[in-house]
């Protein structure tokens, strides 16, 4: 798994290991009990104090996308964390708006949109449970 | 903050300094808690090495007090002194000499059990350093290197660098980056490093300070800097104030009728401020770190020239 970092970014550097991370997985690039890379190395390899990649595994950690085995490293989780379906709602609606802002702009019609999402969810690992996109 | 500086690996009080009737340093307070590590940036002439030379005993301040490892700065003894290392502005070396006889001089300065041949070499040997090799003819990353494994073989508990990576190209100031990053890993290492180059600070540094005109503007976590960095424009309909100096405030600058202010934490204190001068509107913008940097490394300018121009008197 690699990951960059960019200090021109206006955003801190532990965020966007954490973005990184959760896009990965999203993805399907890291699977459920992958071990991630040690703070040590993956400080190393990126070239950041070492804090900054243990923040962005706390944060993960505490949202429960990682897990840690003492002794053994930082992993992936397998299970999401379990949020109120309000909770999801409420912070994918900004998320979803934006996107039909920029649709609607551009002329999209309803079924194109509905396509399109279609097939952008192909890109991502659902949970097994879950529908999946057909 | 509390009184215990048990956990301060350096403890300034009110440091200051002035040559001729210049002031250099100007009262500076600032604690650097023992396994951190601080990145001090600012332009040049902005007070940096001459506070750093102040804590090491080079440069004798007019007011004020500090501590390193807990203590006094006029007072420290050999044993403590043998536990701070310091890498000079420009890595000055003996150019006659060769890199192990750099060592062996360096080597002179310490006690027997201090001293880490074996570590030295292995920095050596990984930056590809030939102990034969000329210091004169090194390239200036090169003797970069040998400094800081100078620096590091006394295994310090305290490291100050003055502007390591200056005159170093962008390869070679990232392999040095890297040494840094490698050695804060050896844990419970309090490192004081200044800079002009914002991203190396990003990147190495756990928190950030920044110095303008002798004035310590801003001290604060690095990843709070880039989250509470706003370019703040004041509208004024008359003529337009200076915002007075306060804490993070990074710089103003006057374009036409409105004062543009670049803040870390723009808070209530800052706002009264703005209210008080008669501010019509207040806008507040985020900024990205190319606009940051450029705040604060221009620092104050004068107004741009407008129409009717006036000369400004000094």
């Amino acid at each position: 798994m690699e990951f960059t970092i960019s200090t021109t970014a206006g955003v801190p550097l532990y965020q966007q290991l954490t973005e990184q991370i959760c896009s990965a997985i999203a993805r399907g690039r890291l699977r459920g009990d992958e071990r991630l890379p040690s703070v040590r190395e993956l400080s190393q390899s990126l070239v950041v104090n070492p804090n900054t990649v243990a923040r962005a595994y706390t944060e993960l950690e505490r949202d429960g996308t990682l897990y840690t085995r003492p002794g053994l490293g930082v992993f992936v989780s397998r299970s999401r964390p379990a949020l109120p379906k309000k909770v999801r709602r409420e912070r994918l609606t900004k998320g979803a708006d934006q996107f039909l802002v920029d649709a609607v702009r551009l002329g999209c019609e309803r079924a194109e949109v509905l396509e399109l999402v279609d097939e952008r969810m192909k890109q991502f690992q659902w949970p097994s449970s879950a529908a999946q996109a057909s | 903050m509390s009184g215990d500086n048990r956990s301060d690996a350096i403890k300034i009080d009110g440091l200051t300094k002035h040559y001729g009737s210049r002031r250099v340093v100007d009262s500076i307070k600032l604690r650097v808690p023992a396994g951190c590590v601080y990145g001090l940036l600012g332009r040049n002439g902005a007070g940096k090495s001459t506070l750093i030379k102040m804590l090491l005993g080079m440069v004798q301040p007019d007011v004020g007090r500090a501590t390193l490892l807990d203590e006094d700065i006029t007072q420290l003894r050999p044993q403590t002194r043998s536990r701070i290392a310091y890498l000079a502005e420009g890595h000055p070396l003996y150019r006659w000499m060769t890199v192990a006889g750099a060592v062996r001089f360096t080597q002179g300065f310490y006690e027997r059990e201090a001293w880490h041949e074996g570590f030295l070499g292995s920095i050596l040997d990984h930056f590809g350093i030939s102990p034969k090799a000329k210091i004169g003819r090194l390239s200036n990353g090169e003797r970069a290197q040998v400094s800081l494994a100078l620096a590091l073989a006394s295994d310090p508990q305290l490291l100050i660098l003055d502007d390591p990576t200056l005159g170093l190209d962008t390869v070679v100031r990232r392999d040095f980056l890297e040494s840094m990053i490698h050695l804060i890993q050896r844990s419970g290492r309090t490192i004081l490093f200044s800079s002009h180059i914002l991203g190396d600070v990003e990147r190495v540094a756990d928190r950030i300070g920044i110095m303008v005109d002798g004035v310590m503007r801003i001290d604060c976590p690095t990843d709070h800097f880039k989250t509470q960095l706003r370019r703040v424009v004041l509208d004024f309909t008359g003529s337009v104030p200076r915002f007075p100096d306060c804490a993070g405030l990074v710089s103003q600058r006057q374009i036409g009728g409105k004062l543009e202010l670049v803040v870390v934490g723009y808070g209530e204190e800052h706002a009264a401020l703005a209210e008080s001068l008669g501010a019509e509107s207040v806008e507040m913008m985020e900024l990205n770190l190319e606009d940051a940097f450029i705040a604060y490394t221009r620092g104050e300018t004068r107004p741009l020239p407008s129409l009717e121009w006036e000369p400004v008197g000094c």
